[in-house]
This record gives C-alpha cells, structure tokens and sequence, in this order.
C-alpha cells in the first residue's frame, strides 16, 4: 500500500485519484464523487505528516466505498430509488475504521441495487462496464469497487459479499477480492441484505494489501452481536475455545504497524508444504476452457512448489445454489420490509392513503430484481411453503457446513474456480434470472458456511476485437473458518511472482 | 413442482407490499416459475434427521451491560429523514 508522506502527498494521491475517476467516467464506477470533503482530508492529513504527528498505516490512501456503506460523507443510495440518497444519520464501523487509520474516500461505488445481482446491470443508475471490455459487465454486486481498482483509480475498495458479491467481480476485472470468515468485521452501518451470510471485504491489488485492511477493519464491534473477538489474536485452523472469554479490539482503536496488532502471541502458518483439496463434484467440463486451464495451471504450479493436491467428495455442495435462493431471499424479504416510505428514503408522490404510501413507494422504489427476491422470500416463508422450503434449506445448509468441517480435515484449503465463465456480455442475462444466480455456483457455499475466500488473479483469456488484453480469469481459495490471516499469507506467498 | 398460480402471485405481492401492474405480475410469474423450479431441486437431497442452521458464528448469549448509552443518532437527525415531518412527528396520510 502506497501511503502518503512528505514527497507524496494525501492531496496530490487524491488529487490524482479524482481525476483518474473522472477520466473513467464512461465505465460508470461510482454513483457520486466526495472530491470536495476528501480533499479537505487529505490537507489535514498532509499537516499532521508535516509536524511529524502520528498517521494512521493506510495515511492519505485514497479509497472507494460501496454505495451501501452509511458514512457521514456524502449520501447512501444502495444504487436504489427507494433511499433517495440517505444522509445517513450514522456511519459504519468500517468506514470509521479505514478513516481513524488515515484512508480516504473519494467516492461511492455503483452496485446491484441493495447488491441483488452478480453484473452490476440491477443498478437504478445503469450497469458499471467492465474494466477490460467495455460491452461486457463488471460483475456484481460489487461491480463499481472491483472497477475502480482495476482501473487503477484506487488501491483499494470496499465491498459486500452475500453469495460471491466481491469475489466475482474482483475475478472478472483482474484484481484480488477476500470475502472474510462470517463475523470478522462488523456489518454495523452496511445497507442489511442476507444477515446470515452478509459479509463486509475488500478490493485490492494484493493478499498483503488486503491483510492489512483486515488488521485495521476486523473486530468485535458492540453493534454488531455477530462479531467475532480478535482476528489477530486468534488464528488457529478450527474455531475451538469460548469465543465469549474474549474481548475484541474497540473501534477507533487501530494498529500502526502491520503484524500482530493484540498483542497476542502469534500462531505460527501451519506446517508447509500445504495439503491443497479440490472439489471433485463441480463438475468442470462445464467451465470455460480459459477458467479450466488457469485452475490446472495453477494446481501444477502448487504441486512444483512442493503442496500435495487432495481430492474431496463434497455431493452436497451442488445444492448449496438451491439453498442460498431459499434462505437469502427470505432474510432479504425480511430486512427489505423496513423500507416502507415512512421514516426515511422515497416516498410516492401520489399516495394517498397509508396502505398506497407502503405498497406504491416499494413498487416504484425497488427495481425488478429486488422484487424477485422479496417475493421468492415471502413465498418460501409463507404458511404451507416454509417446511418444504425453508426448513429443508437450513437443513441442506447444515449438510454443507459438515461438508466444509469434513473437508477441512484433509487439507488446508481447497482451491476452486470463482465462476464458470469470464465477464459475459451486458444484457446477456437479464431476462433470465436463473442463468444469472448461476453464475454464483461456485461462490455460495462459502457464504452458508461462513468460511473465507480469496479471489486472485489467474490469467487472461485469448483478447478479443472488445478485449484486446483479454478477459480477466480468477480463481478462489477457501479456507477454514477464522483462517484468514493464514489464507491471505499463504495467497501472497503463491502469488508472489506474478506480482512482481 | 406445480406452477404457481396468479392468485399466488397477488397474495405474494400482498405480503410483499408491492402495488404491481398486470404486465410486472406477468412477467414475475414467468421469473418466480423458473425460480422455483430451481430451489426445488432441493427435493432430492435427504435430510432426514439433520437440525436446521441458522447462524455460522458460533457464539451465543452475549450479555451487555443494561445501561442507557448516548445514541450516534438524535431525534432530530432521525425526523429529518422523514419524508414528511411536523411538531416532532412523522406525518403520513389519514389512516381513518
């Protein structure tokens, strides 16, 4: 991470930044632009270095945020009508942390709205195009933040991953993109899509980059009752001990040095060479050839590098897709229901009556994916449905979580690609709901298990007339619950070369 | 899986608070048929005696102290959001 100090000023990065976005302004990366408030920042910043005053590890680092994070800078619009951009009365955890540390956030990020979607095309503003082809998506939800890393208008993003939202498209745009272990970093201030499996990450260039992030952004947070205590502090392969014992790091409270920021002892990397599982039930032939050699390319090069490749049975990982759209679209038809056109956000001009302010605001305040989803969500809670669909789903769903314990005790991580096929072409899918939550097959079962995963670059496909550089392909490593550090240690050391 | 019917599709919308035009209930019927299609996959996989999952983050019963705690919220900050407010109070339309 590049930060600011006396030669390189935060003014001058973010300067820069601002206009790198502006110039990109045809990709349609960011819903609104925090050029006035970031610069003021940035001049602040730049007097505390120049005083020799204490800055925070990521100094003057311009960043973009997911227009779903609530901040005091600027408005929240969830890409949506219905929030009507949001002065947000309060501001996320997460962006008070990045800004205790220094960062700097110089815009918010077009998504799917109230992230339903993996293309970015669900956007009340129009689809966010792909860093290398413009006639192709982003990928999504988080479509905007992979973009603006990828284009090189900041080091780093914030995303949401619900069902694959940050790594998707970090894999199609060419960047990394970790989606942590549920509960690492708090969800307080985050737009709520699918609260059990809604998880705050990041954008980046590297697996070093993005564990410092986690360092600064991790923690128990006391609003948010599903944060886990101690990221660094604890760092064992299994989740064992009484979590309650511990207490986790305040906000506000941020390390200034990268390594272990408890104080803890530190849990030395399991022994190397690493056991590598593969998953022998997705079914690759399927998958785009370019995907498909990355994946072999990269378990030869881990065999070269001395890791032992296991492979695993995992039979009821195909119906993880199955699970996610039942138990996702019931939590989102929950949480989707406070936006009622009475406290805050978009209310229809014509409704005349309470009944009309609720049902006409939603009609016109939601877009057509989101509709989707709360209705399958109320259709799978409601009275007749709710065994066949929803309690069976969160049975299936303990299947996968054995799934993954099981797994877990052959190897260390397990490698997979993101998704079956690189960026497809706008407007491809969206008259077909199902062939778009496919794309997320392989993406979901980490999000019902709560277990982290990294997407990291992989190479390219052959260019094209649209893509002369080609198309960016990711693959995936998953790791235990509470791996994390571990994972991003073991991803930078098998990706080193291609970094520099 | 049986299709569902448009009666279906009205209820939902009611549950849903959805004011829907006929041709947006036509074409989510299309859409929730073959989504519900999908998930009924799930009718295959046995799962016969396994206790459903609800959370993936192992910690249960954190205790906070009961005490009142400053909110980074206000009153004021809040009405303001309102779409309509007077004297304090949010105001919506006659309810009777």
């Amino acid at each position: 991470m590049q930060v600011a100090n006396k030669q390189n000023t935060a003014e001058k990065m973010v300067k820069d930044a601002i206009e790198k976005a502006k110039c990109c302004e045809k990709y349609n990366i960011f819903t609104s632009l925090n050029e006035e408030n970031a610069l003021k920042r940035a001049r602040e910043i730049d007097e505390k270095i120049a005083k020799g005053e204490e800055v925070g590890p990521l100094a003057g680092v311009p960043y973009a945020l997911k227009d779903n994070f609530l901040s005091y800078d600027g408005a929240t619009t969830a890409s949506s009508k219905i929030l009507e951009p949001l002065k947000a009365p309060i501001t996320a955890t997460t962006v008070q942390k990045l800004e205790a540390a220094g960062a700097i956030m110089i815009g918010r990020t077009n998504m799917d709205s109230f992230a339903h979607g993996s293309s970015t095309e669900n956007s009340y503003f129009g689809p966010t195009k792909n860093a290398y082809d413009e006639t192709r998506v982003a990928g999504g939800s988080s479509g905007g933040s992979a973009v603006a890393v990828a284009k090189g208008i900041v080091q780093f993003a914030t995303g949401t991953d619900t069902g694959g939202s940050i790594r998707q498209p970090a894999s199609f745009n060419g960047v990394y993109g970790f989606k942590p272990t549920y509960g690492t970093i708090s969800r307080y201030g985050v737009v709520a899509m699918a609260s059990s499996t809604d998880c705050i990450g990041f954008f980046a260039n590297s697996a070093s980059d993005i564990d410092l992030l986690m360092q600064v952004c991790s923690g128990q947070d006391p609003n948010d009752m599903t944060t886990l205590p101690d990221y660094y502090g604890k760092q064992t392969n299994a989740a064992s001990g009484d979590l309650r014992d511990r207490r986790g790091a305040r906000i506000g409270s941020v390390p200034v040095t990268t390594g272990d920021a408890t104080g803890a002892p530190e849990v030395a990397l399991s022994a190397c060479p690493e056991k590598i599982g593969i998953i022998k039930d997705f079914d690759l032939t399927k998958i785009d050839p370019a995907i498909k050699n990355a994946f072999d390319a990269k378990l030869a090069e881990l065999k070269d590098q001395g890791h032992e490749i296991v492979e695993l049975t995992m039979p009821a990982l195909k119906y993880a897709l199955a699970v996610y759209y039942i138990v996702v679209p019931a939590e989102i038809a929950s949480n989707l229901s406070r936006y009622d056109g009475i406290r805050y956000g978009y209310r229809h001009e014509d409704a005349k009556s309470l009944d009309n302010v609720f049902s006409m605001s939603r009609n016109a305040g939601f877009m057509p994916e989101n509709k989707r989803r709360i209705m399958i969500g109320n259709f799978v809670l409601s009275s007749g449905f709710y065994d066949a669909y929803y309690l069976k789903a969160q049975k299936a769903r303990t299947l996968i979580i054995k799934e993954y314990e099981k797994a877990f005790e052959k190897c260390d991580y397990i490698i997979t690609p993101v998704s079956p096929s690189p960026a497809f072409k706008l407007g491809e899918k969206t008259n077909d709901p199902v062939s778009m939550y496919l794309e997320d097959v392989m993406s979901v079962p980490l999000n019902l298990a709560g277990v982290p995963g990294l997407a990291i670059p992989a190479g390219r496909t052959a260019p094209t007339d649209t893509a002369p550089e080609g198309l960016p392909v990711g693959l995936q490593i998953v790791g235990p619950r509470r791996s994390d550090k571990n994972l991003l240690e073991f991803a930078t050391k098998i990706t080193k070369k291609e970094e520099s | 899986m049986e299709k569902i019917t448009s009666t279906e599709i009205d209820h939902l919308a009611e549950l849903s608070n959805f004011l829907l035009t006929e041709e947006e209930k036509a074409s989510l019927h299309g859409d929730l048929d073959s989504i519900i299609g999908y998930i009924s996959q799930l009718n295959e996989l046995d799962t016969e005696g396994i206790e459903p999952t609800y959370q993936t983050f192992e910690m249960e019963n954190i205790w906070r102290d009961d005490e009142i705690k400053a909110q980074e919220a206000n009153r004021e900050a809040l009405l303001n959001l309102a779409p309509e407010a007077q004297e304090n109070q949010i105001k919506v339309p006659k309810v009777l």
